[in-house]
């Protein structure tokens, strides 16, 4: 069985570096996309080998995923092709990063060996997770208990990154909205295309809502959670048109939505203040400790789903509506 | 019986494993993009019914099986469109298909 494992991490490792060549090699910005969705799925499928199934859920579902989409519609506005850079010598750029991997792989010798049964982070703090989550979080799922109530700031610094990015992206380019109303052509423009997309789209928000609730239970949660909604509204904005989209989520009422799942993350650790505890301390919500913990990680895990959701939307709205070259 | 269903589920995964591996050769064989794209998309959607029914048939009448029913389903529906939308796009941003005879020459041979 582990002779098997080990051909699988050999094959999965070695493509992983045949794609890295690839994407460091080509020119065209579009293959460069498409492998890097490539590398993503690659490593999602070693985190699987690994046992990390959240993870490998959240590298499939944001680095395969929506990251190619946002590159792609990017792509759409830059163009194709990379631009001929003036040939330079190689000898300055090799020197460069001669010594920054010199001194990365300086600086990693003084860590434990990776599988170092007495390293410390296997001596107190994942067998203090281990044994103590179950009766002071009680939900099955031991990943989410650790992203969401032990190291819920973390994940508030997460969830605040990715509305940063969002603003970001507003400040710098913004939405161009377009005042015509859609055109319904007859027959439609793609027919199978929307007939399909209208066929996928309620089970792809069944799955989104199914992992953001199960999320306790199963791997899962708010960020994979949100990145598979916000998919669906942008499978429906491929297949019918911008506008169309913009008029079922109007950008106005998606800004809105990602400050309230800030807000709610971060009210939820005032509420937890005031009722006596620490910040994001989930355990005081409710009379009994457990079902604080499972009140605190349900709101907080929709308040990320909601952030993340509607500033993908908006990313994805704010690039597509600048470039038209895609078909 | 417990053989009769191993030996089907092997020849199944054997079938599947026969396809994929043929539009894989075929995707790096075939010099031309729709024929390329022709022998994935060919392949794939029944690759992925043999391999899937060789699995539900090693795990027998589980919710495994189910799960893996759903997952034929999902991508017999998609990967088919998934195509279609690849091509689609190839042939309206203007890559046309290389035939062996141009149109002319076919519609002129079909009236003669």
């Amino acid at each position: 069985m582990s002779s098997i494992n080990l051909l699988i991490d050999i094959v999965l490792l070695t493509m992983l570096v045949f794609t890295t060549i690839a994407i460091v090699r080509s020119r065209s910005l579009f293959a460069i996309v498409m492998l890097s969705g490539i590398y993503s799925l690659l490593s999602a499928n070693i985190f699987i080998i690994l046992d990390a199934v959240d993870v490998a859920f959240t590298e499939a579902a944001v680095g395969a995923g929506i990251s190619t989409v946002l590159m792609l519609a990017t792509i759409g506005i830059t163009g194709y092709e990379q631009k001929k850079r003036r040939t330079i010598s190689w000898i300055a750029p090799m020197v460069v990063v001669v010594i920054t991997g010199a001194v990365l792989v300086y600086g990693t010798l003084d860590m434990p060996a990776f599988t170092d049964p007495s390293a410390p982070i296997h001596q107190h703090v994942a067998p203090r997770y281990i044994n103590d989550s179950p009766t002071e979080v009680g939900i099955p799922n031991m990943v989410t208990s650790v992203l969401a109530s032990y190291r819920g700031y973390d994940t508030m610094g997460e969830v605040i990154v990715v509305f940063a990015a969002m603003i970001g992206v507003f400040s710098l380019i913004g939405i161009r909205e377009k005042k015509s109303e859609p055109i319904h052509a007859e027959p439609p423009a793609r027919p199978i295309l929307q007939v399909m997309a209208k066929f996928m789209i309620p089970f792809i928000i069944l799955f989104a809502l199914y992992v953001q609730f199960h999320g306790d239970f199963g791997p899962g949660g708010g960020f994979q959670a949100g990145v598979i909604f916000s998919v669906a509204i942008i499978l429906y904005t491929l297949t019918f048109s911008q506008q169309d989209a913009m008029k079922l989520v109007p950008p106005w009422v998606l800004k809105r939505l990602a400050s309230i799942g800030v807000l709610i993350y971060g009210g939820t650790g005032v509420v937890s203040m005031l009722k006596g505890g620490n910040f994001l301390d989930y355990s005081v919500l409710a009379h009994d400790p457990i079902h604080g913990q499972h009140y605190g990680i349900l709101i907080i895990e929709f308040g990320v789903g909601l952030t993340v959701a509607c500033a993908m939307m908006l990313i994805f709205f704010a690039f597509i509506s600048r470039g038209d070259k895609n078909p | 019986m417990t053989f009769i269903i191993d030996a089907l589920s092997w020849v199944c995964l054997m079938m599947g494993c026969f396809l994929g591996i043929s539009g894989a050769v075929g995707i790096f064989k075939f010099d031309e993009f729709y024929s390329r794209v022709h022998a994935a998309s060919v392949t794939d959607t029944l690759c992925v019914f043999f391999i899937m029914a060789g699995l539900v048939l090693q795990s027998g009448f589980t919710l495994v099986s189910v799960k893996l029913i759903f997952a034929v389903v999902l991508l017999w529906l998609t990967s088919p469109v998934a195509s279609h939308a690849l091509i689609r796009s190839a042939y309206h941003t203007g890559l046309k298909p290389k035939l062996k005879t141009s149109r002319k020459e076919s519609a002129k041979r079909g009236q003669s």
